[in-house]
């Protein structure tokens, strides 16, 4: 792919505003490799397993059973790109599962009480997590190594050898259930019945994207900004587009649309939007770029660092609930190594080791292609010795890839 | 034996879309100190990478020959066995090992895979004696100076039996007595028969030390000026390396001084790691609005000290004195306080302290008054942002295809210009400027030197810290000597000269050495 088409003919300036706005069509190896490489194994596992990979129940599935890798995910790109790393966060889970099962089970707290009490245990470990990074400044490799230990003792001490279960129902919907077929379904010829509220919103979803590019490449113009050709720019919608109906119709023809997709999604935008748009988000690319500089220009950088380790508590917790509702049982042994899978899903998805790179929606992929190749495999009966060595290869190709493509910007650059 | 010892023939090297030498020449006379002069960015770094073995032989064109031989390096090691070595600008010693380790690293004394100690140690004295240092060959490095360092790399070249030494910008970190006493020990060296080639900016070290000097230009051999007859002035060179006649190199300014804006006083600093240590001493400062005050001294004088700590306590420990904007006592105890009160602090060590180096320079710009950009819940306005960046990257004349290129691809001038953006942003009135042309070309710290007139033209109170006496005496009204933490005295423009000056910055040092003891 050409990386430079200022010169493209066929791109010509939209009258009537000022100046003729600047064409490029840029393209960022760096960026843009994990989206193709997750395009190319969907497409590899879908061919392997004869098509079953894209079966609704299989989207559904993969969804549904890593939804609290992703979110951890989330959290921890946060804390990646702050230059940190987080050992503790399956620990975490852990013990906020087990208070989640003792508060609802064994206390007969009622669900949301119980949901925002887990929410905000998740914040106060966060909170003595971020106090020593923070301001004590210990490494976190070390805060959270300690962590680790210090909640699944915690964790272990208070479940004992056994589980505490059941959750109650609600609970259990949020990290197993789909929504409710609230308008009934449509006949959508050859793929049969499928729900229609999952089809609108799926629709919505596609006119928001639309309308939320249209209306940022509309202001880069505006304000001068260089932008790709247009014919690029609809294609990628209509690729984006495509791709998002087929996982909708997918799973509106399985059993609507799971809670924690919802949950998911909201997280994704939401953290999506803070970390590109706001001056916090800014902050941790700052911090994590040069503390010094960020320090000597005014951005509170312990502060940033103590509420990015809230945040992670947080969604540690949030993940916890969900594991445990899923299993319907809150263990000693949950979330074992989930840690490690979030950091992988982090470093596939483009972060950089040092800290200052990497994007929500990057981590969330990473994520993703681990779920792919995890759920491909074992659809095609791969015992999980296997699995692992596969993963352990991805990640050191994809953090490799990104070596590699700094290294020859590097070189170019002089 | 021929004259020269190096003779560098047509070298070429391309990177994708960047010639960065074109047919360059350089040939080296046997014994000689051979200087290489140019803007940054014109290739002398790359010249003495190609020298050294970093880039292959293969990958630039052109031919090396060094004592008549023709040389292939295929890397830096096959240079160095030949007894060419290469002391960079930012120096590799391991802090936390002691002289001889350093001075042995990759070339340890040992005895079947036993490092012998007293040979090590004794071997290290010898070569630290060679060189005029003077301490025990196991202090750990990072108990030295940036002085002493650097006389441990010139030792550590010794000890490879080396014949062309190349010093990177040696004494740009150094204080003028580091620097003579550097100087004085490669014209030691060249007694001894070692020759040495020296890239520096500062003109005056190479008018006094090199028999010769090679001007580079934009990748291209400019020409080779002879210094012995001592005919060539820093003028001439300075023409070389811009390809064009400086007049001035301070641009003129019509000097409108209003009222005080900044008055600090007593001001007082404890060092934050040695107890009790007192770094800056109870220093008063005026400043007005339209002036451009100098900040003199040597190093360890307190000056960077005494500018950190002012701008929101971000340096130091047990701070006392007060600080009046406008005639009213304010409070800056933090970096936010200081950048709300109107006070700017660009830092005398832009890559480490201010630059976030993998973003663009939009970022950068904005990083200090990204408030400037935010409407509703701290939502930035990316639009607007570019366009301010965008802005600057005209108004500054900062080279770069565009405000998203990473600002560690840009050259130190161009990166000076994104520091001073990021500042000018907030609307300071008040704008402390430590070192503004460490590491920067001629034709580069003119643009600064406009920009900084144009500021205060604008009514700024603009306080320059800077080594380079010239420099001060060329821009500031008014000028500060710091000498051991104190404020030792104060000149006008026209009463300032280097004489005076000094005088002022070294007074007291004896006694104020011994306090700090």
């Amino acid at each position: 792919m050409s990386t430079d088409t200022s010169a493209d003919p066929l791109v010509t300036p939209t009258p009537g505003k000022p100046g003729r706005p600047r064409v490029r069509l840029s393209f960022n190896p760096r960026e843009s490799g994990i989206y193709i490489a997750f395009a190319l194994i969907v497409a590899l596992f879908w061919i392997l397993t004869d098509g079953a990979l894209l079966e609704p129940q299989n989207i559904s599935n993969i969804i549904v059973q890593n939804s609290y890798i992703l979110i951890l995910a989330i959290g921890m790109i946060l804390i990646i790109i702050l230059g940190h790393i987080d050992l503790s966060a399956g620990s975490v889970v852990a013990v906020t599962g087990a208070l989640c099962a003792l508060l609802t089970v064994d206390l007969g707290v009622p669900w949301p009480i119980a949901v925002i009490a887990t929410m905000g245990a998740g914040a106060l470990i966060g909170a003595w997590q971020g106090y020593w990074v923070a301001y004590f400044g210990i490494p976190a490799f070390i805060v959270t190594l300690a962590g680790m230990l210090i909640f699944r003792a915690i964790t272990m001490t208070t479940l004992g050898n056994q589980g505490i279960g059941p959750f109650p129902e609600e609970i259990r919907t949020l990290s197993n259930g789909f929504t409710p077929g609230w308008l009934g379904n449509v006949a959508l010829g050859p793929l049969g019945g499928a729900d229609i509220v999952t089809v609108l919103v799926g629709l919505g979803l596609v006119a928001a994207l639309f309308l939320m590019q249209w209306r940022a490449r509309a202001g880069r113009i505006g304000y001068g900004q260089t932008v790709e050709p247009i014919e690029i720019f609809i294609a990628k919608l209509v690729v984006a587009a495509l791709v998002l109906m087929f996982v909708v119709v997918q799973l509106a023809r399985f059993k609507n649309l799971p809670w924690v997709l919802i949950l998911l999604t909201v997280l994704v935008v939401g953290y999506s939007l803070l970390t590109s748009n706001t001056v916090f988000g800014r902050h941790i690319y700052a911090i994590g770029g040069n503390r010094q500089a960020a320090d000597l220009s005014g951005v509170k950088v312990n502060a940033v660092t103590f509420w990015i380790f809230v945040n992670m508590g947080v969604l540690a917790a949030i993940a916890g609930i969900i594991f445990a509702g899923r299993l319907n049982q809150a263990g000693p042994t949950a979330g074992q190594n989930f840690e490690l899978d979030a950091i992988a899903a982090a470093f596939i998805g483009g972060a950089a080791v040092q800290g200052g790179i990497g994007k929500v929606v990057g981590a969330i992929t990473g994520g993703l292609i681990m779920a792919v190749i995890n759920n491909g495999m074992s659809l095609m009966g791969a015992a999980s010795d296997r699995v692992m060595l596969v993963k352990g290869l991805v990640l050191l190709a994809a953090v490799a890839y990104d070596i590699w493509t700094k290294r020859r910007a590097g070189v170019s650059r002089i | 034996m021929t004259e020269d010892i190096l003779r560098m023939r047509g070298i070429t090297k391309r990177f994708p879309g960047v010639v960065a030498l074109d047919d360059v020449n350089l040939s080296v006379r046997r014994g000689e100190i051979h200087a290489i002069c140019g803007e940054n960015g014109a290739g002398k770094s790359t010249l003495m990478k190609v020298l050294s073995g970093v880039y292959p032989d293969g990958s630039f064109d052109g031919g090396i020959e060094f004592d008549g031989e023709l040389c292939r390096f295929g890397g830096i090691r096959d240079s160095e066995d030949l007894g060419i070595v290469i002391i960079h600008q930012e120096l590799a010693l391991c802090p936390q090992l002691s002289i001889a380790e350093n001075l042995f690293l990759g070339n340890e004394q040992a005895r079947r895979g036993w490092i012998d100690w007293n040979h090590t140690n004794t071997e290290a004295a010898a070569l630290m004696r060679r060189v005029g240092l003077d301490e025990n060959p196991t202090t750990q490095i990072l108990d030295l100076g940036v002085g002493k360092q650097q006389l441990v790399e010139i030792a550590k070249a010794l000890s490879k039996k080396v014949k062309l030494l190349i010093l990177d910008e040696p004494t740009a970190a150094l204080n003028d007595e580091d620097s003579a006493h550097l100087l004085q020990l490669l014209r030691g060296l060249r007694e001894e028969g070692i020759t040495s080639v020296i890239i520096s900016h500062k003109l005056n070290e190479i008018i006094s030390i090199a028999e010769s000097v090679t001007i580079i230009r934009d990748g291209h051999t400019v020409e080779v000026l002879d210094l012995r007859d001592g005919e060539v002035t820093e003028d001439r060179i300075i023409s070389g390396m811009v390809g064009r006649e400086l007049s001035d190199r301070f641009p003129v300014r019509d000097v409108k001084i209003g009222a005080e804006v900044l008055r600090i006083e007593d001001w007082t600093v404890h060092s934050p790691t040695q107890h009790g240590r007192v770094v800056v001493d109870k220093a008063s400062v005026s400043l007005r609005r339209g002036e451009i005050v100098g900040l003199a001294g040597l190093m360890g004088a307190g000056r960077t000290e005494f500018a950190m700590s002012v701008f929101g306590r971000s340096y130091g420990k047990d701070i006392t004195g007060r600080i009046y904007k406008d005639d009213q006592l304010i409070r800056v105890r933090t970096v936010q306080e200081a950048i709300a009160q109107g006070i700017a602090y660009a830092t005398e060590d832009r890559k480490r302290y201010g630059l976030n180096l993998i973003e663009d320079i939009k970022r950068n710009v904005s990083a200090a008054g990204l408030r400037k950009f935010t409407k509703r819940f701290g939502w930035i306005d990316d639009g607007m942002e570019y366009s301010a960046a965008e802005e600057f990257r005209r108004s500054m004349n900062i080279k770069a295809p565009s405000v998203l290129t990473a600002t560690g691809n840009l050259s130190g001038g161009n990166q000076q210009k994104v520091v001073l953006s990021k500042w000018i942003l907030t609307e300071p009135d008040v704008l402390i400027l430590d070192e503004p042309t460490r590491g920067i070309d001629v034709g580069a710290k003119y643009e600064i030197y406009t920009i900084v007139n144009q500021l205060a033209a604008q009514g700024k109170a603009i306080l320059v810290i800077s080594s380079e006496l010239p420099e001060l005496l060329g821009l500031c009204d008014r000028i500060y000597a710091m000498s051991a933490g104190r404020i030792t005295g104060e000149v006008s423009r026209e009463d300032a000269n280097e004489e005076r000056l000094m005088q002022y910055m070294t007074a007291g040092i004896s006694t104020g050495r011994e306090e700090n003891r």
